[in-house]
């Protein structure tokens, strides 16, 4: 045996810890977005800013008067449709990064009503096709990578993303060809008219009312259905499900016609509700973001709502301060990865704990 | 008192709130072979997982050789001269067996492959191994895999070898093998450490025995001063009594009739080749094999899981007309009354969820029932709560998740699930792996009740003890063959073990 002597215990090393109760886990949970609303501190700090001048403006523009309301509630409305949508998706492991695609496929269908058909129908029917339409096609959008995983096991994440390219192509080639609005300077879609646009309640279109009621159907379907059940044992194990008599297939397909249906839908409440109209750029990253929202909800409708205001709030926040302050509104933007993650390192803090060479026992020796 | 080459004194591991190793002080002695005997989850690997580098304990000492070491990584362990044998190989498939020897050895100078075979071929005659140095890894049967981590172990230069149930993969001819190069070994002066729950081979092939309970070392023994009886009882806690009752069922009536079944599976290897048998109504039929050799898609083909060519005809218990169950979907299947309770390698890869709770896992079984849209929570609730009761299974409640449970607490479940459905064929495979004798014989009783019932029992087993001892009739499959059936009582685990290995067998068996 090589004599290499005494070698020292490792300086810190990974133990898992007994299960937190909920309390102390919601605890690490909330002591880690202080964190990070401390670190964004200090890069304010640095940036030469007073922080909680910041942190009150942030707050003020987005929250106080009815103005900053309904340009947050503007945000936050698309944002928690997308995270509803891909909520039965991602139960299901179907990792859909695709919903910034179905949102924009969404989008174009209830265009082209919009454009074309609202002298022919009345404003509700027009209003109710529109939707219909933006779900069907955004249904479809999200169908086509779940055809192919469940024939051929293609890889969905990449499929997802790459239809989103393909989406967003087709609007810059409807606004630069056959949709183009005649006489502009630049070329681009024409806007809505008032026939084609939603209702406002309270200063906002309706959509708001949509997306809170979406948010108990989407409970109920994925705790109390038999659909909900077959999402989550998918979710948990195919091999379960084919075992118990499931059609995996079949559930893939479904519940990925279902999550794009949404997203087609929100399409539908962007371009109706507070656009107007139809640009490259319709999903405007909600069904990025509408992950992070997701993931931090652990998929719980309810608790999504209150996350998706919470970045609605740093967006909208990040626009104040970028007048009142001058600070760039891609800060806002790094405050919300820092907040992300100290979350997902929160978890890693629940599970696990860290164990530090202890001193006393290299004396012993 | 000679040094021991290893020393362990007061090692402690815990992950979480479990407790895997209590204080655990053992030594080990140059050229003895020890066993670990305990039961699943009472530390075994653990603590030897602590020996060669893979967990750093949480407290305690590790002395070789006297004096004090720390074992911070499988690496520091091979420094020490610390080799372990895992159940899982740690072989790269498309190298050769030289290749593999030399992974991650960091030697000056260019590699001299021909050197490293030369080395092997040495150590072969040393002790007796077999090992072809340019064959590679993939062209391998499992115990030449496994011969090759032997010697991969000793051409680093181990002293002490540890070994983590070494035959659970190996037939008991290969196993025989085995016991007589470990046995070589020792007396070449080495140190051999064999984890273990099966009794008779600590008592074949030991010097000496240590037992583990919970994570507590209860005992060790001079193996020639002991018996099996005493050590199951320390191993248990209680005294156990093993006896596996088979009653005759009073004529039986067939129930499956399975003609030239064949399979492909998705790498187009042949892995179901022309079988034919039958299975009877309120008998045990086992199935004996090496793992891989189609017991796996032999049950799934059944249940409909695997496509498969030939006729599986099933004469329900109603006595109406027979139906044809190659080509159904496993939800038709289902509802004819064929429960399948498979527990594959992973424990909870098929039957159960393990991030679901109980009541949601009996729902698996029961949720399409109904037109109502929504799932019916509340009679999986009461089946949970029943089969909890009545198998009494130990769980905090039964909206806890099935992978908090312990092995046998899970096996309960699934076979408690499958047989609330009054099944007419239940298939079960590998029921009692990793589970402790005590809630091994009540799934034995279970399946024993079943067919006393009136259903077909199907039983894949990996023990050939306990087939010989439960089951009416045993298949035997080699190769995806059918190799033999022979009939329970009378059987001998030589001869079943004799037919795994060869198809030579088969047209004698045919024959007769």
């Amino acid at each position: 045996m090589s004599a290499e002597g005494i070698k020292k215990e490792p300086l810190v090393r990974i133990a898992k810890r007994p299960e937190l109760t909920k309390k102390k886990a919601a605890l690490v949970k909330f002591s880690s977005i202080i964190m990070a609303l401390f670190i964004g501190g200090l890069l304010i700090l640095v940036l030469g800013h007073n922080p909680f001048a910041v942190y009150a403006d942030m707050v003020k523009g987005s929250l106080i008067g009815k103005i900053s309301l309904t340009a947050t509630a503007k945000i936050a409305v698309p944002l928690l449709g997308a995270a509803l949508a891909i909520a039965p998706a991602f139960k299901m492991k179907f990792w859909n990064c695709g919903a910034e695609g179905q949102i924009t496929v969404g989008a174009i269908a209830a265009t082209y009503f919009a454009l074309y058909q609202y002298q022919n129908l009345p404003r509700p029917v027009l209003i109710v096709v529109m939707f219909v339409s933006a779900a069907i096609i955004g249904g479809f959008w999200g169908l086509i990578p779940a055809f192919f995983k469940a024939k051929w096991g293609t890889n969905e994440t990449l499929f997802t993303l790459m239809l989103n390219y393909i989406a967003i192509g087709c609007v810059k080639y409807l606004r630069l060809g056959p949709w183009m609005e005649q006489g502009q300077m630049f070329p681009k879609i024409a806007m809505f008219k008032p026939e084609a646009r939603l209702p406002d309640v309270f200063g906002v279109h309706i959509g708001w009312i949509m997306v809170l009621v979406l948010v108990f159907v989407i409970y109920i379907y994925m705790t109390k259905t038999k659909h909900g059940y077959e999402i989550a044992v998918v979710g948990e194990s195919i091999s379960t499900a084919r075992y118990s008599g499931m059609n995996v297939k079949k559930i893939i397909m479904r519940t990925m016609f279902l999550s794009g249906a949404i997203a087609g839908t929100v399409g539908c409440m962007i371009v109706s509700g507070s656009n107007y109209t139809l640009s490259d750029g319709v999903a405007n990253g909600y069904g990025f973001t509408a992950i992070v929202v997701a993931w931090l909800a652990k998929l719980n409708p309810f608790v999504m709502v209150f996350i998706s205001v919470f970045l609605a709030v740093l967006k909208k926040g990040a626009n104040t301060i970028q007048t009142d302050f001058g600070i760039p509104a891609s800060a806002s933007d790094v405050l919300t990865g820092l907040i992300l993650l100290s979350m997902l390192a929160s978890e890693f803090f629940i599970n696990y704990r860290l164990v530090f060479r202890s001193k006393n026992k290299e004396v012993a020796k | 008192m000679e040094t021991a080459a290893l020393q362990l004194k007061n090692l402690t591991k815990t992950f979480g709130s479990v407790v895997a190793n209590d204080n655990v002080s053992l030594d080990i002695y140059r050229g003895e072979i020890l066993s670990l005997l305990g039961e699943n989850g009472s530390g075994k690997t653990t603590l030897m997982n602590m020996l060669s580098g893979i967990y750093y304990p949480d407290g305690g000492q590790i002395f070789v050789n006297g004096k004090e070491v720390r074992i911070g990584s499988p690496k520091d362990a091979f420094d020490l001269g610390i080799g372990m044998i895992h159940q899982h190989f740690k072989l790269v498939d498309v190298l050769t067996a030289a290749e593999n020897m030399v992974l991650g050895i960091k030697e000056k100078g260019r590699l001299n492959i021909k050197a490293v075979g030369e080395k092997i071929r040495k150590i072969n005659e040393q002790y007796g191994f077999n090992v072809d140095p340019d064959k590679k890894i993939y062209d391998m049967s499992v115990s030449e895999k496994q011969t090759v981590e032997i010697v991969k172990m000793l051409y680093r230069g181990a002293d002490v070898l540890i070994l983590d149930e070494p035959t659970a993969v190996l037939t008991p001819q290969e196993t025989r093998k085995l016991f007589a190069v470990l046995k070589n070994m020792r007396d070449n002066g080495k140190t051999v450490v064999i984890i273990t729950h099966k009794l008779h081979e600590v008592m074949e092939l030991s010097d000496r025995v240590a037992v583990l309970r919970k994570g507590v070392h209860v005992g060790d023994f001079k193996t020639s001063e002991t018996n099996p009886q005493e050590l199951t009882n320390l191993m248990v806690g209680h005294s156990v009594t093993l006896n596996i009752s088979r009653e005759k069922y009073e004529n039986p009536v067939k129930r499956l009739d399975i003609r030239n079944l064949s399979c492909v599976n998705e790498d187009g290897v042949k892995v179901l080749d022309d079988i034919n048998f039958d299975v009877y109504a309120g008998e045990v039929l086992g199935i004996a094999g090496i793992s891989g050799c189609g017991q796996k898609e032999l049950l799934e083909g059944i249940a409909g899981l695997q496509k498969v060519s030939g006729s599986i005809k099933f004469y329900p218990p109603d006595g109406s007309t027979e139906q044809e169950l190659v080509g159904k979907s496993p939800l038709e299947i289902i509802k004819c009354g064929i429960a399948l309770s498979f527990v594959p390698e992973d424990r909870l890869g098929m039957g159960l969820i393990g991030n679901m709770d109980l009541a949601d896992n009996m729902l698996l079984r029961s949720y399409q029932k109904g037109k109502s849209v929504f799932a019916d929570r509340k009679s999986s609730a009461n089946l949970a709560a029943k089969v909890v009761d009545e198998l009494e299974v130990v769980t905090p409640g039964i909206d806890t998740p099935v992978r908090q449970l312990s092995g046998g607490n899970v096996q309960k479940i699934l076979v408690g699930r499958e047989i609330a459905s009054e099944p007419a064929v239940l298939m079960s495979a590998y029921a009692v792996r990793g589970l402790d004798i005590n809630t091994s014989y009540t799934i034995y009783n279970l399946m024993n009740e079943q067919k006393m019932r009136g259903a077909a029992v199907i039983y894949v087993g990996e023990d050939l003890d306990v087939l010989v001892e439960l089951c009416d009739r045993i298949l035997v499959l080699c190769g995806g063959k059918v190799s033999g059936i022979v009939d329970g009582r009378g059987a001998t685990k030589e001869e079943v073990g004799l037919l795994m290995t060869s198809l030579g067998q088969k047209k004698e068996a045919n024959e007769e």
